[in-house]
Formats: C-alpha cells, structure tokens, sequence
C-alpha cells in the first residue's frame, strides 16, 4: 500500500486524511510545524526560501523519516514561485538519498491530463460511482464545517467572558467533526458547533475590527503566524480573515477548470489600486483590504512572508488603501527568526491605536458615514 | 517633448529598442544618470525595505530623471513570449512606483504583453505613437529601425561584445573561460555589480553571459526541467546554466544574484545542485546595496586563481 503524506496547513489535514484513507492508500498524518520542523527546513533549504517553503520541506523531512513513500502537494501557474516548490524540493530532498514519488496536483485548467493521471496513482482501491459521489460529500462537508467553526471562534473570542473557553470550544469542535464517520453524523454535529458557541457566555461591546490578508499559507497555518488570530482575539479584537481553505479549494480548482476568474468582485475591488494579476494572493490582499475597509473596519494587518513577491508589491500599494479609506495599517512579515513575543508588542500598540482613533472619531463624527457602518 | 526612461530594470535588456523607437517618432529621449550612491540611496529611501536591490534602483532613477522631463516611460512588462512572464514585481512596477514615490504625477505606463500575438508588438508600438500624436508612417518607420537596432544589439553579444558595458570584443585565447549568469539589470550595471564583468576579464577570463549564448541552444535545454519556469529572465539563466553544464564550454560558473530577489532562491538552488552532480566549479555571489568591493575581490580572485590551477592541471595531465 502506499504511504501517502502532504504539508501541513491548518486543520486542512482532516478531511484530506479521510479523502486519501478513503480511497485506498495508509496516511502518513503530517505533525504540527513545530521547532524541529523550522530547524530542519532551514538547515536543507537554500537561505532566502520563503518561510512556507522551509516549514514544508521541514515536514516533509519528518514524515519521510516516518515513512511515508509518497507526497502529494499541490502545484500551481505562476507567476507566484510557490508553483515551483515541488519541483525544487524533489531535488532537494532526493539529493538528501530520500526514496519516494512527488505527485503534484496541478490546476486541472491548464493541465487537466496531468491531473488526472495524478489523480489516479492515488487511487488503489475498487469504488463504485456512488462511492465517489458520497466520499466527495463528506469531505466538502468537513471541509466547510471546519471553516465554520473557526469563523464563529473569531467571532466569539473578543466577547468571552471566562478566558480561554472559545480556544478550548474551538478544539472540541475540531475534535468533533475529525471524528465524524457520516454525512449524517456531520449534520448533527454542524447542529452542536452552533450550540456549543451559543453557551459561551459573552459580554455585550462593540470590539475594534481588524481585517487579515496576506500569503495564504502563513494566513492559513497558525503556527505559521504566530496565532495571531488567538493573540487578537485574546486582546479583545475582531478578527476577520480573507481566506478560508473551502473559498480557496472552489476558486482554484472549480473556477479553474471552467476558465473562470474566481472572485471576480475582489479583483474589480482592487483594480483602481492594482492593474495586474501578479500571482500569490497580492491582487486579492488589496481588493479584500478595499471590501474590509468598505465594511467599517478599523485596521487592516497583511501577513507575508518574509521575501514573498506578490505580497511586496501589495504592500507598497497598502498603505495608501488604508490611508484613503481611513483604516489603520500594520504590515508583519513572518520568518523563522520572528518572535511571538515581539509580534504581541507590535499588536497590542496597534490594537490601542485603533482603540483610541474610534474614540476620538465617535465624539467628533467626522465620518458620520463610518460610524453608522461600525455601530 | 521630453520622455525619460529610468537607467535600470527592463532598460538594460531592451534598451536600443525603447532609445530607437521614441527617437525616431522625433521625441526628445532623456535617460537618467548612470547608477551612482546617491540614485540607490534615494531608491532606497522611497522603496519599501524589503524589495530587492533592482526595483529600489528604479526607484531612484525615476526620481534622479522625473522632475527633468514630461513622462517617464514604465514599462508594465507582462510578457515576451508564450511560456513565461516576467518577475512579479516587474508586473506590478507600475503600481509599486504610484504608490511609493511621492509627487509622482508623469508616470507614463505601457503594458507589454506580448503573449500569443504575433503583431501585438506592432500594435502596441502603434498605439504609442499615436498617444504622441505621430503618424501612421513616422511610427512605421521607427518600429522598423528599433527592430533593426535590437537586432544588432544581439548581434554584438554573439559576437563576444557585451556593449552595454562598452565591451566591443574579448581576446579568444585568455586562460579560463568563465560562465557569468544574471539578470540583465544586475550584471550590466556597473554600479551595482561593482564591475564585476571588467574585474574577471581583467584577470584573464573570457567571460560568457546569457545574452552571448545563441538563443537556440538556451531552447534545446528547455525540456531539461519538469517544468519551466515561470519568469522569462529566469528561464534564460538556468538555460544558460544547463548549456553550460551540458556542452562544458566553460570552467565555471558564477551566479550574481540580487538580495531579497524572490525567484532566485529557487534558480540557485536548481544551478547549485546541477553543478554539484556535474562536478562543475560554482560560486554564488549575492549583491546588494552595501556589498563591499574588498570581499568581493578576494573571493573572485579565489575563484579564478582555483580554475587556473586546474586547468594547468587537465592540461599537463594531457600532455
Ligand atoms: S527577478 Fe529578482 S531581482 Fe528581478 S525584480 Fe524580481 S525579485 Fe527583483
């Protein structure tokens, strides 16, 4: 059987076991980026790799060591490099005397033959139609129900009343759907996500909203950011995030297959600032930072790698968003020498920045448009 | 009317082009100073700090050239052929430079695009032409003579010549032959490879860059790589390298790179275990805005002197 393994992003990695498990092949479950995962990364890749990329080749070190035989990642068109990381940790890795097979999951628009080919090395075992049909519906229901259940933590963090309980909620939940057999199971849990939030108790303000955008990898894995969204959270902040793994999944390989440029309105939203698709996320960075800003928000923060192209080009562009649209800036970029700490300074005098700007603006209205939408 | 293009970037590979085509429409062509301390450090104050070396150059070069004429030309080059684009950044330079310089108000941005059309050059030429209000011939016959000056510009680099640097010809029969593989704006800018082209001849290379290696033995290489990459300048260099390493024309091979330059970790790192398999000398040298030239003369006296030695070696192991 092969032993088939793939990065670590979020908690991405629980529908994609049940996927790959499902159809015939033993999981290698990738461990959490932790220290030794940094440290191997860096010591293998070339020294201005990109964050993501060293915490990727990092744990594709650790689950080969595992032994896992096969990895499987996803590929992607320029002109964004991470599009070329397989290629170049394949090397990397077989020149380390590692034996396996890469397969690499290109969008299915421009290589539809590639990816089923691909596809079908990864299937090995007899399925019917329906099987199909039904473990496509459970995983996309995970997928979804994880996204959900993340949002409500975000949305319920800032108002806990007892610290800490969203986090520990959150994990139940994680737990919950990770351990669901079937779709039915799945339904009634989406039931109980609900509740379990519900029962949170929570006080009753306003907090300061800040809108997140960025790399998706460093936006999507929080060991990867530091927690952020916790450490805001925990500061009494709403957060709100560009991208979730499901949004991302449709747009990519949906959209893609059809020749469809997904979220159309984000990029029309950016055109006015940003001309270019410029691969990564840097086009959408903007035009969700527009979108955030036109729905009242107070701060803006973009997550990049250190070295990250598409997010340098938007971040030259940022500011002046922000500034026009009179939202508070705060640009982190994350690499393996960035310290949570000194990241939680940087937030908090952010956060008492925003804080103090929304109070000076309440008592002189100045906008009177931007304090209707907030309030 | 006085139109300026900015000493960097895209100018160093396409130059005699943009210079013939805007002077033959009958447009005053001003280019901005060449590199010195003060163009990068006023690049550097504008830019934000963690852009590459090339793109803060750009930006002091719009600064030292926008107040002396009425447009400045920046190029959104997109792409050039149907494989590749170009660097990211190169496809945001437009919205980089709006943002970042202040009282920026002649920016004048023409999108190449080049992919899939076999006239969009013309069209593209055309269109401009018509921006200066020039006429349908005028444009004609200028498009036609800045084709036929880039044609010569690549001619001289198959010559052995490396003319932006003012290199006519290079003796044949010097000791060691060098590969020196780079984008056009980092081995052509004197200032900001500190020379480094005249150093090696100097010390007795013959040095070959990609703009010297015929374009159809780059295309042999393509299919070498998975998958091609996904940046025109980068494509060349590998390609280059892949030449080198394949025909063994050369001793060795010395990658210049930008610092904070985002598609290079990956070109390196391919080069570098290419030649490590193929047992070919390699040495990457990482520029930035204070590289000193003390260290850096060692290290490519180092260098030149080791392939001296062994090809005295090789030969007195023939004879
Ligand atoms: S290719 Fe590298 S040096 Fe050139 S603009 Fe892009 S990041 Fe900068």
């Amino acid at each position: 059987m092969r032993k088939v393994s793939f990065p670590y992003m979020g908690t991405s990695y629980i529908p994609f076991n049940k996927l790959l498990t499902a159809l015939g092949n033993e999981v290698v479950l990738p461990p959490r980026p932790n220290a030794e995962t940094i440290s191997l990364g860096c010591k293998f890749a070339p020294e201005f790799a990109c964050y993501p990329f060293k915490i990727v080749l990092g744990t594709y070190v650790q689950v080969l060591e595992a032994g896992a035989d096969t990895l499987v990642s996803t590929g992607g068109v320029g002109p964004c490099r991470a599009g070329l990381y397989t290629t170049l940790q394949e090397k990397i890795l077989k020149d380390l005397g590692y034996n396996f097979e890469m397969i690499t999951l290109e969008p299915p628009g421009r290589h539809l033959k590639d990816l089923i080919t691909s596809i079908k090395k990864l299937i090995n075992t007899r399925l019917s139609f329906k099987d199909y049909i039904n473990i496509g519906r459970f995983v996309w229901k995970q997928l979804t129900l994880l996204d959900k259940a993340e949002r409500l933590s975000h949305k319920v963090r800032p108002l806990e009343v007892k610290k800490g309980e969203t986090t520990r909620t959150y994990k139940k939940c994680v737990d919950l759907v990770s351990g669901a057999q079937s779709i039915k199971e799945l339904t009634e849990i989406e039931r109980e996500i609900e509740l379990l939030y519900e029962c949170i108790e929570k006080k009753d303000f306003d907090p300061v909203k800040i809108g997140i955008v960025g790399e998706i990898y460093v936006l999507l894995e929080p060991s990867a950011n530091l927690e952020i969204e916790e450490t805001l959270g925990d500061l009494g902040v709403y957060v709100e995030r560009s991208m979730f793994l499901a949004g991302y999944t449709v747009s990519n390989a949906v959209m893609d297959l059809f020749h469809m440029a997904g979220e159309r309105d984000i990029k029309k939203l950016a055109s006015p600032y940003f001309k270019e698709m410029c691969g990564g996320h840097g086009r959408e960075s903007v035009g969700n930072a527009v979108h955030f800003a036109k729905r009242g928000f107070d701060g803006l923060i973009q997550l990049s790698p250190f070295t990250c192209i598409p997010e340098i080009v938007a971040k030259s562009i940022l500011p002046r968003v922000c500034e026009e649209r009179g939202m508070g800036f705060l640009a982190i970029t994350l690499d393996e020498q960035t310290g949570k700490e000194g990241v939680k300074t940087r937030l908090e005098a952010f956060v008492d920045m925003l804080a103090a700007k929304r109070k000076k603006l309440k008592t002189t209205t100045i906008k009177p448009q931007l304090v209707k939408e907030m309030s | 009317m006085k139109i300026g293009i900015p000493r960097a970037l895209a100018y160093y590979a396409y130059y005699p082009f943009i210079k013939t085509f805007f002077e033959r429409l009958g447009l005053d062509v001003v280019v901005s100073d060449e590199t010195t301390k003060e163009i990068m450090d006023k690049g550097v104050e504008d830019a934000i700090t963690d852009a590459c070396v090339p793109v803060k150059l750009f930006h002091g070069h719009v600064k030292n050239i926008k107040d002396r004429v009425d447009y400045v030309f920046v190029p959104r080059l997109v792409s050039v052929n149907n494989e590749a684009t170009f660097c990211p950044k190169f496809l945001g330079l437009p919205d980089m430079l709006a943002c970042s310089v202040t009282d920026f108000k002649n920016l004048l941005e023409v999108r190449i695009d080049l992919k899939k059309k076999r006239l969009r050059l013309f069209m593209l030429c055309m269109s401009a032409a018509r921006r200066f209000r020039k006429g349908f011939f005028t444009a004609y016959n200028a498009y036609f003579k800045a084709l036929y000056s880039f044609k010569n510009y690549t001619h001289q680099f198959l010559q052995g010549g490396i003319p932006p640097l003012g290199i006519v010809a290079q003796r044949k029969n010097l000791p060691i032959r060098l590969g020196v593989v780079g984008y056009p704006y980092m081995l052509y800018d004197p200032y900001l490879s500190l020379d480094l082209i005249k150093k090696l001849i100097n010390m007795g290379a013959y040095v070959v860059t990609p703009e010297m290696v015929p374009e159809k033995d780059k295309l042999k290489q393509a299919r070498k790589l998975k998958k091609t990459l996904f940046w025109t300048f980068s494509n060349n260099v590998v390609r280059t390298a892949y030449h080198f390493f394949e025909k063994r024309c050369v001793d060795g091979i010395i990658h210049i790179t930008a610092f904070g330059c985002g598609p290079d970790f990956i070109v390196d790192k391919l080069m570098e275990l290419e030649a490590r398999s193929r047992n070919m000398p390699y040495l990457t040298i990482t520029l930035d805005e204070q590289t000193g030239q003390e260290g850096l003369n060692t290290r490519l006296e180092a260098f030149v002197d080791m392939l001296k030695i062994k090809r005295a070696k090789k030969e007195a192991a023939l004879a």
